[in-house]
């Protein structure tokens, strides 16, 4: 079942890159189809983002003493500071990492 | 006049700086596609069948914590429409092509091949050959992105499970909407996403991440309404 997936994951995502450049001639997308496109990465990423910081391992909130919540703060200053996304991975883990290892 | 090969060589060597942060990504991905527990082949294959970083990050995320096959794929959807702006941009310059080059073409197109061959494409479309421009891009970061998962795969079977190195999963996306967080209109589009995913974690099949996603684009129409309506 998880190849199925996969694979039509792939198909569609195919899909995705395929229609447009084989249906139509000239760029037809209108202008407010481009702009909410434009918000897709901010509209289906903290859906990942938030849980995963402030929810425990039982999907419960966990907002007291969470490393996670500081490690992700020094991220998004790193990710302000450097403008680059592997700084803004690295800052964060090394700063997990140093509170879970040190600090508590 | 310039050969095909030329042209090629041109799109793969002027995609490389975009894939300074590529291969790290690929690694990362490959190892934590491991610690997720989605084990070697499906790791791979997605790298292979998917290819687009974030979408196989939420694949082997929902995946492996038991959503719905249904839900696992409207999500990669979600996050893969953003391919048909790509697609009705390049469109223009594409059309002219056999179905077979439109076929390789759309399979080799990501963000950084397409923010790398647009502007090759425009200011070279009477040539005739410049899409070789973005096959030479897309195949190089295809190639990337492959060798990176492989070598992620590879770390992540050695890695010790005490690193807690699924956080880099948020942290991944993090950084990728870090720069759009100091924008009012964004800022209110990931909070409104991601406090519904976090209260309504426990809906059924995993669905949060589909909810969390309608919210937030609800709240960008409405911002994407505003604009239109500035200026006009």
């Amino acid at each position: 079942m998880t190849w199925i997936t996969l694979i039509i994951a792939g198909i569609i995502t195919f899909l995705l890159r395929f229609s447009m450049i084989a249906l139509i001639k000239e760029n037809s997308l209108s202008e407010k189809t481009k702009i909410v496109l434009s918000y897709v990465p901010s509209a289906v990423f903290p859906a990942i983002i938030f849980p995963a910081i402030f929810l425990d391992n039982s999907g419960l909130l966990d907002l007291e003493n969470n490393p996670k919540i500081l490690a992700s703060i020094i991220a998004i200053i790193a990710g302000f500071m450097s403008k680059n996304i592997i700084a803004t991975i690295f800052a964060g883990l090394a700063s997990y990492w140093f509170l879970i290892f040190v600090y508590y | 006049m310039k050969t095909k090969s030329q042209i090629f060589i041109r799109g793969l060597l002027d995609v490389l700086p975009l894939l300074i942060p590529v291969f790290p990504f690929g690694v990362i991905y490959g190892v934590i596609g491991m610690e997720l527990g989605l084990g070697p082949y499906l790791t791979f294959a997605s790298s292979f069948v998917i290819f687009g970083g974030s979408s196989q990050l939420v694949f082997a995320q929902l995946l492996t914590a038991g959503a719905s096959p249904l839900v696992v794929i409207s999500s990669v959807a979600v996050i893969n429409a953003r391919h048909l702006l790509y697609g009705a941009v390049l469109s223009e310059y594409l059309n002219k092509l056999s179905i077979f080059w439109k076929l390789i073409l759309s399979y080799f197109m990501t963000d950084q091949a397409f923010a790398t061959s647009s502007k090759f494409l425009k200011s070279n479309q009477e040539t005739g050959i410049s899409h070789y421009h973005l096959l030479g891009s897309g195949f190089t970061l295809w190639f990337i992105w492959q060798a990176s998962t492989l070598l992620g795969i590879f770390l992540g079977a050695i890695v010790p499970e005490q690193l807690g190195l699924t956080f880099a999963v948020p942290l991944t996306f993090l950084s990728l909407i870090v720069s759009d967080l100091k924008k009012i209109d964004h800022l209110m589009v990931v909070l409104s996403s991601g406090l519904v995913a976090t209260f309504f974690y426990n809906v059924p099949l995993k669905s949060y991440v589909l909810l969390a996603a309608f919210v937030g684009m609800s709240v960008a129409y409405f911002f994407t309404l505003r604009i239109i309506k500035e200026n006009k």
